[in-house]
C-alpha cells in the first residue's frame, strides 16, 4: 500500500510519442472546449480534467479493447484516450446529432458502445454498482475481461461506494476501481469530507487489494495500473487504485474557486504531468525537439478538426425527442 | 388451485430454466427461501450462480443488476418490498431509466425488478406502501402490476424479453390466495390492459389489489342488475389508453379504484386521460376510490379503513348509477 | 340615477360595438326590456336592462366600441324623473349603482332561445349533451335523473324515443311544464361552430342567429324534419272554401285612407284576425295534440314568413283574438323583419296554437298546407284573384280568396273544420267588426 515506485523500464520511442500525444491532446482539447464554452457553443456543465491527464492516460493504457470503462462527468480525457473520435466528442459537447451520444448527453454523458465506454455518469458514485454488475456479467459469462471504473474521492463518502466495494469483494468480480483523488469534492477539501484521508485503507477494509500512486507522474501511474490490471485479470478479483492528483482548473466553468489558494494551485502546477513527462523523454533521448513540435502541430490540427466537424454537425429533429426512451422494437 | 406465491415461483422457475442468462438476486432469495417464501428451494434447484443472495444493499444490488443487464445477462432483481426501493431509487431513476436515452440509443438495460407491495398485513406505515404511482412517473421504465394469479404466473416471461427495464409490482396480501389458473391464457401482452369482467353499465378501472376487490364488487352489483366492467390496468407505464377509452366509451362511466393515496396517483392520471380523450363519452363525472392520505396505521380496523373495500365500490357504483 | 353599463356577455368579451339604440332619452323602461344591440365577436346580441325607470342620457354613439363595464346610458327612477333635473343629477351612493351590473338569468327573465347547445350552466353529462346535439334534442327541456339531477344519456334517449313514438312522445312534453309549441325538430339548429361559449350564457336576451349559410341550412333541415314528422304522423284532412273579399278590401281601402302611411293595414291582418276570431267560435282547432286533444287558452297565430335565403320561420302573434287590427299590424311589422334576421324570441317560436300561411298577391290560388305538430290545424290563403262570382242569382266579378284548412283528423272532423272555415268567411264579410 506504499507509493508505487517510479518505473525504470525504458519506453520505446513509438510508445513514448503515443503517450505524450494523448496527454497533449487531452490538454489542448479541453482548453478548446473551455474556449468554445465561453463562446456559448458548449452549454450545460463543463468539467475540465486539466492537470489530471496522467491518470487517464496511465490507467487506460493498461486496458484492452474488450474491457469495460465507466467514468464520471469529468470524462473528456478518458473518452479521448479510450479512442472515441475527438470530432464526435466535440459534437456531443455541442449537442449535435453526430455526437457520440447523439447530442443527448452533452459533456457529462459521453457514451460509446464500440469502445465499451459506459459514460459519462453524473450522479456521484451512481455508476460504481453498475461496474460491479458489468463485471459480474463477465464473470458469469466467463469472459476474460475487466471493468475499469473511475471516480473521484468525493464518491467515496457515498454509501453507494461502500455497497459496491462490498459486493465486488463478496462476489469476487474483476473490477479495477480507480479513485482520482484531486483533493476537492467540488469545493470541499478532502480533510473536510473524509475522516480517514488515507483513501486506499477503505479498500482494504473490504479485503480488496489496494494501492496508491502519484497521479501527476505518468510513468508511476502506468506501472501501478499495469500491476493492478494484471492482478485483476489473474485473480478475477477487484483492485482499488488511488491516484493522487490535482485539477488545475476550477470544478466547472462557473466556479470562483473560493475554496483554495492560488498559491496552492501554482504549487501543484510545478508538478504538471505533461512537462514532467516531456522532460523525462528528452532526458532519456527517446524524443527529439522536432518530434515534440510535430506532436504539438498534429494535436492542434486534431482539435481544430474536431471543432470544425462539430460546427458542421446537425441538430436532432425535435420530432425525435422521445426516441430511445424505450428500445425500438422490430415490428 | 394455486396460490399467488406459487404462481410467482413457477414463473421464476420457468424463466431460469428457459434462459441461461437469467439469474435471481436479492435479499434472502436463496438460503432463506425468499422473505415471502416465493423462491423457496430454488437455490437447491438452480445453485448459487443462479440464485444470488445479496447483502442489505439495495442501491448496490440494483446497480449491479443494471450493470449485469448492460453486460448481457437477464437479471431478475428482487427488492424484498417496495418499502426499501427508495434506497435504490437513484439506480432506478438515474441509471436504469436514463441510460438508453442518454447514450443516444447505444445502451439498453434489459432488467427486471420485482417488488412486493401494498397493504394488508398490519405492517404499519413503513412496510405498507403502495408506491406504484411514484415509479410510474418515470419515463424509460415499464411498470407492471400483477393483480391476478394469471399475471403473477405469466407476466415475468414477457418482462424478461423486454429490452428495457421493467418493474413488476407483486402483492403481499395476495400471496396465500388460491385461484384456478385458466389453461388457455399464458402469454401476457405487457403493453395491454386487461378486461377481467365485461359489463356495460360502468367501468371499474383498477390494478393490483384493486382487481379482486373490483371483481368481488362486480359480482355483488350483478345481483342488483348492474353490469360492471372490471378493467385491470396491469401496465401502469406506459398506460394503455386504447383499452381504457374503449371501456369508458362502452359504459360511459368510470370508477377508478386503487390502494395508493389519492393525490398524484395512477387514478389521477387515468382520470385526466379519460377527460382528455373521452370527455364526450362520459355520462357521469369520473369517480375515484383511493387510499386515504395517511401513513398506513397498524390496527386492523384503521388499516382496512385506509384503502377502498368492495362494499365501498358497490355503494359508490350504485350512487353513480342512481340505483336505489 | 344609475348608469347602464356595457354588460359582460362572456368571460372572454372585452368590449362590444354599439350597433343600435332601441331606446331614446325619456323612454320608460322596465326590467327585461331590450335597450340596445351590441355586436360582439360572437355576433349581434340584444342587451337588456335589469332596472325600471326612465332613460336619461345615451352616453355612447352608435358604432362606438364600448369596453365592458363602460356606462352606456343613465337611467332615472320614476321619482327622480318626476322630481326633475336637480334630483336626477344628485349623486347616488355607490351601493345603489350595483344593480346595474348584469345579473345572471333568472327564471322570470325572458327565456333564451332554445338552442341545441344550451347556455351554461346546465347540469348534463358531456355524453348527454353530445347525443342531444347530434340528435337535435333541446336539452333544456329535459328533466335530469342522473346524479344531482344531471341530465344523463338515459334522459336524452328517452326524449329521442318519445319523438319517434308519437303517443309516448307527448308524454315527454307533458311531463315538463315548458310547452314546446314548435316541435323540437323545427327549432332552428344552431350549428356547432356557432355554439355559444359558456360566458355568453349570461345574457338573458335572445341569442340572435346569424343569417349565415350554415344557419339557413340548419333551418332548412329543421323544416324538413318537422314536415316529415307531420306527414308521417298526422292524418291530415283538407277543406276548402272561396271567400268574397270585396267588402273586406273596400273597408281596408277606406280605413287606410284615414291613416298615416306608417299605420296602414295590410290584408294579412284581416286574415289573421278572422282566423283568431273563428277560433273563438270553434275552439277545438286552437289546440295541440298531445296524448289527446289539448285545447289552448290563448290564441296565438303562427304566421309563416318565408326567408329570402330559403326556409321559413313561423313567429307567433300572441293573443291575436284580443288584439286590435292596429296592434296586429304593429306586431307583424315587428315580427317579419326579425324573423328574416333570425332574431325571434323563444316564445315567438314556441307558442303558436295554429298556423296561417298566406302566399299573397301574384301567387297561386290555393294552398294545401302541412300542419306544424303539435298544432292541429293550418289555414292556407291563396292569392286574391278576380273571379266570376254569383250572389243572389247575379253573376259578378269579385276579388276572391281561396281559404283551405289542413286539419288533424285525430283532433277534429270535417264538420268542425267546415264550421271553422265558414266562421272565417263570415268574419271577413264584416271587416269593421274585426
Amino acid at each position: 500500500m506504499a507509493q508505487t515506485p517510479k518505473s525504470t523500464t525504458p519506453l520505446s520511442p513509438e510508445q513514448a510519442r503515443k503517450l505524450l500525444h494523448q496527454m497533449i491532446l487531452v490538454r489542448r482539447f479541453e482548453e478548446k472546449a473551455a474556449e468554445m464554452y465561453t463562446k456559448t457553443k458548449i452549454r450545460g456543465f463543463l468539467h475540465l480534467y486539466i492537470g489530471e491527464e496522467a491518470v487517464a492516460v496511465g490507467v487506460l493504457q493498461a486496458l484492452r479493447a474488450e474491457d469495460n470503462v465507466l467514468a464520471t462527468y469529468r470524462e473528456h480525457g478518458h473518452a479521448l484516450v479510450r479512442g472515441i473520435d475527438p470530432g464526435k466528442i466535440m459534437a456531443e459537447m455541442y449537442g449535435r446529432l453526430e455526437g457520440c451520444s447523439r447530442g443527448r448527453g452533452g459533456s457529462m454523458h459521453l457514451f460509446d458502445s464500440k469502445t465499451k465506454f459506459y459514460g459519462g455518469n453524473a450522479i456521484v458514485a451512481g455508476h460504481l454498482a453498475m461496474a460491479v454488475g458489468l463485471a459480474l456479467a463477465d464473470k458469469k459469462m466467463k469472459r476474460d475481461q475487466l471493468t475499469c471504473c473511475f471516480f473521484g474521492e468525493g464518491a467515496m463518502a457515498e454509501g453507494a461506494f461502500h455497497e459496491a466495494m462490498n459486493l465486488a469483494a463478496l462476489w469476487q468480480v474483476p473490477v479495477l476501481f480507480v479513485c482520482e483523488n484531486n483533493l476537492y469534492a467540488m469545493g470541499t477539501a478532502l480533510r473536510y469530507t473524509h475522516a480517514q484521508t488515507n483513501l486506499e485503507l477503505k479498500g482494504a477494509a473490504y479485503g480488496i487489494a489496494s494501492s496508491s500512486v502519484d497521479g501527476m507522474d505518468l510513468l508511476a501511474v502506468m506501472q501501478a495500473a499495469n500491476m493492478a490490471a494484471e492482478a485483476v485479470r489473474s485473480t478475477g478479483q477487484p483492485h482499488f487504485l488511488v491516484c493522487n492528483t490535482y485539477r488545475f482548473r476550477a470544478h466547472s466553468m462557473f466556479d470562483a474557486e473560493l475554496y483554495r489558494e492560488k498559491s496552492e494551485v501554482e504549487e501543484w502546477k510545478k508538478r504538471d504531468p505533461i512537462p514532467g513527462f516531456l522532460n523525462y523523454l528528452m532526458q532519456q533521448q527517446v524524443l527529439t525537439d522536432v518530434e515534440f513540435k510535430n506532436i504539438e502541430t498534429q494535436v492542434e490540427k486534431e482539435v481544430q478538426d474536431a471543432v470544425d466537424f462539430a460546427e458542421t454537425c446537425s441538430w436532432e429533429p425535435v420530432e425525435e425527442l422521445t426516441r430511445y426512451t424505450y428500445s425500438e422494437r422490430k415490428s | 388451485m394455486l396460490t399467488y406465491r406459487e404462481c410467482l415461483k413457477q414463473a421464476i422457475q420457468e424463466a431460469l430454466q428457459g434462459d441461461e442468462r437469467v439469474f435471481l438476486l436479492g435479499e434472502d432469495v436463496g438460503r432463506y427461501g425468499g422473505a415471502f417464501a416465493v423462491s423457496k428451494n430454488l437455490l437447491q434447484e438452480f445453485g448459487p450462480e443462479r440464485i444470488l443472495d445479496t447483502p442489505l444493499s439495495e442501491a448496490g444490488f440494483v446497480g449491479a443488476g443494471i450493470g449485469a443487464a448492460l453486460g448481457g445477462m437477464r437479471p431478475i432483481v428482487e427488492i424484498m418490498t417496495v418499502n426499501f426501493s427508495l434506497l435504490a431509487l437513484d439506480q432506478i431513476a438515474n441509471n436504469a431509466a436514463t441510460l438508453l436515452h442518454m447514450s443516444g440509443g447505444q445502451f439498453n438495460v434489459p432488467l427486471v425488478i420485482r417488488m412486493s407491495a401494498g397493504i394488508g398485513k398490519q405492517l404499519a406505515a413503513q412496510h405498507s406502501h403502495s408506491w406504484e404511482p411514484l415509479f410510474a412517473h418515470l419515463p424509460g421504465l415499464r411498470i407492471l402490476s400483477a393483480g391476478t394469479h394469471q399475471d403473477a404466473r405469466y407476466m415475468l416471461a414477457p418482462a424478461l424479453l423486454d429490452p428495457d427495464p421493467v418493474i413488476i409490482f407483486e402483492y403481499t396480501s395476495l400471496l396465500n390466495l388460491e385461484k384456478e389458473l385458466s389453461e388457455a391464457a399464458d402469454a401476457v401482452d405487457i403493453s395491454k390492459a386487461s378486461v377481467r369482467r365485461e359489463g356495460k353499465d360502468i367501468s371499474l378501472i383498477t390494478y393490483g389489489t384493486g382487481v379482486y376487490k373490483a371483481l368481488e364488487a362486480a359480482e355483488e352489483l350483478a345481483t342488483a342488475g348492474i353490469e360492471a366492467e372490471v378493467l385491470d390496468l396491469r401496465i401502469l407505464r406506459p398506460l394503455d389508453d386504447d383499452t381504457i377509452m374503449a371501456s369508458v366509451s362502452k359504459t360511459n362511466r368510470a370508477l377508478l379504484v386503487e390502494d395508493a393515496s389519492r393525490s398524484v396517483s395512477i387514478s389521477s392520471e387515468v382520470s385526466t386521460r379519460i377527460m382528455e380523450k373521452c370527455f364526450y363519452e362520459l355520462d357521469a363525472p369520473v369517480a375515484r376510490l383511493c387510499g386515504a392520505e395517511v401513513p398506513i396505521p397498524y390496527p386492523k380496523h384503521l388499516e382496512d379503513a385506509a384503502v377502498p373495500q368492495p362494499a365501498q365500490i358497490v355503494s359508490m357504483v350504485k350512487k353513480i348509477l342512481q340505483h336505489d | 340615477m344609475i348608469e347602464y353599463k356595457m354588460p359582460s356577455l362572456g368571460a372572454d368579451m372585452e368590449s362590444g360595438y354599439l350597433r343600435e339604440w332601441r331606446v331614446q332619452p325619456g323612454d320608460r323602461i322596465k326590467k327585461g326590456d331590450i335597450v340596445a344591440e351590441v355586436e360582439t365577436q360572437k355576433g349581434i346580441i340584444e342587451i337588456e336592462v335589469f332596472e325600471e325607470g326612465v332613460i336619461g342620457d345615451l352616453l355612447v354613439k352608435v358604432d362606438d366600441q364600448v369596453p365592458v363595464n363602460t356606462p352606456m346610458a343613465t337611467i332615472f327612477s320614476e321619482e327622480e324623473a318626476a322630481a326633475g333635473e336637480n334630483a336626477v343629477r344628485a349623486p347616488v351612493p355607490e351601493q345603489q349603482k350595483a344593480p346595474t351590473e348584469p345579473k345572471p338569468p333568472t327564471a322570470t327573465a325572458a327565456a333564451p332561445l332554445k338552442a341545441v347547445h344550451p347556455p351554461h350552466p346546465i347540469r348534463a353529462s358531456p355524453l348527454a349533451k353530445r347525443i342531444a346535439a347530434e340528435r337535435g334534442i333541446d336539452i333544456t327541456a329535459l328533466h335530469g335523473t342522473g346524479p344531482e339531477g344531471a341530465i344523463v344519456r338515459a334522459d336524452v334517449e328517452q326524449a329521442i324515443a318519445a319523438q319517434a313514438a308519437p303517443d309516448a312522445g307527448k308524454a315527454a312534453h307533458k311531463e315538463h311544464a315548458e310547452p314546446p309549441a314548435l316541435p323540437e325538430e323545427a327549432t332552428p339548429v344552431v350549428p356547432t361552430e356557432e355554439k355559444a361559449p359558456a360566458g355568453t350564457a349570461e345574457t338573458t336576451v335572445e341569442k340572435p342567429l346569424a343569417a349565415t349559410a350554415a344557419s339557413t341550412e340548419s333551418i332548412r333541415m329543421a323544416v324538413a324534419a318537422a314536415m316529415s314528422k307531420s306527414n308521417r304522423e298526422v292524418p291530415h284532412y283538407y277543406l276548402e272554401t272561396k271567400i268574397d273579399m270585396s267588402r273586406a278590401l273596400a273597408w281596408l281601402t277606406e280605413t287606410n285612407k284615414q291613416r298615416p302611411v306608417k299605420e296602414r293595414l295590410l290584408p294579412a291582418v284581416l286574415l289573421i284576425k278572422a282566423v283568431a276570431k273563428a277560433l273563438t267560435d270553434v275552439p277545438d282547432l286552437n289546440a295541440w295534440w298531445e296524448n289527446g286533444l289539448q285545447r289552448k287558452e290563448g290564441i296565438h297565430v303562427g304566421y309563416v314568413v318565408a326567408l329570402r335565403t330559403g326556409g321559413i320561420m313561423v313567429p307567433a302573434l300572441h293573443d291575436a283574438d284580443t288584439k286590435t287590427l292596429e296592434e296586429l299590424m304593429q306586431a307583424l311589422n315587428d315580427l317579419i323583419p326579425r324573423a328574416r334576421a333570425l332574431r325571434l324570441r323563444s316564445s315567438e317560436l314556441a307558442d303558436s296554437t295554429i298556423t296561417v300561411t298566406s302566399l299573397g298577391e301574384g301567387g297561386v290560388e290555393t294552398v294545401y298546407g302541412v300542419i306544424y305538430p303539435p298544432q292541429v290545424a293550418l289555414v292556407g290563403f291563396g292569392g286574391i284573384t278576380e273571379q266570376p262570382w254569383t250572389e243572389k242569382g247575379m253573376l259578378d266579378v269579385r276579388p276572391v280568396l281561396t281559404a283551405t284548412l289542413a286539419a288533424d283528423h285525430r283532433a277534429s272532423d270535417g264538420s268542425t273544420g267546415s264550421k271553422f272555415l265558414t266562421a272565417i268567411k263570415n268574419h271577413l264579410q264584416q271587416p269593421e267588426k274585426l
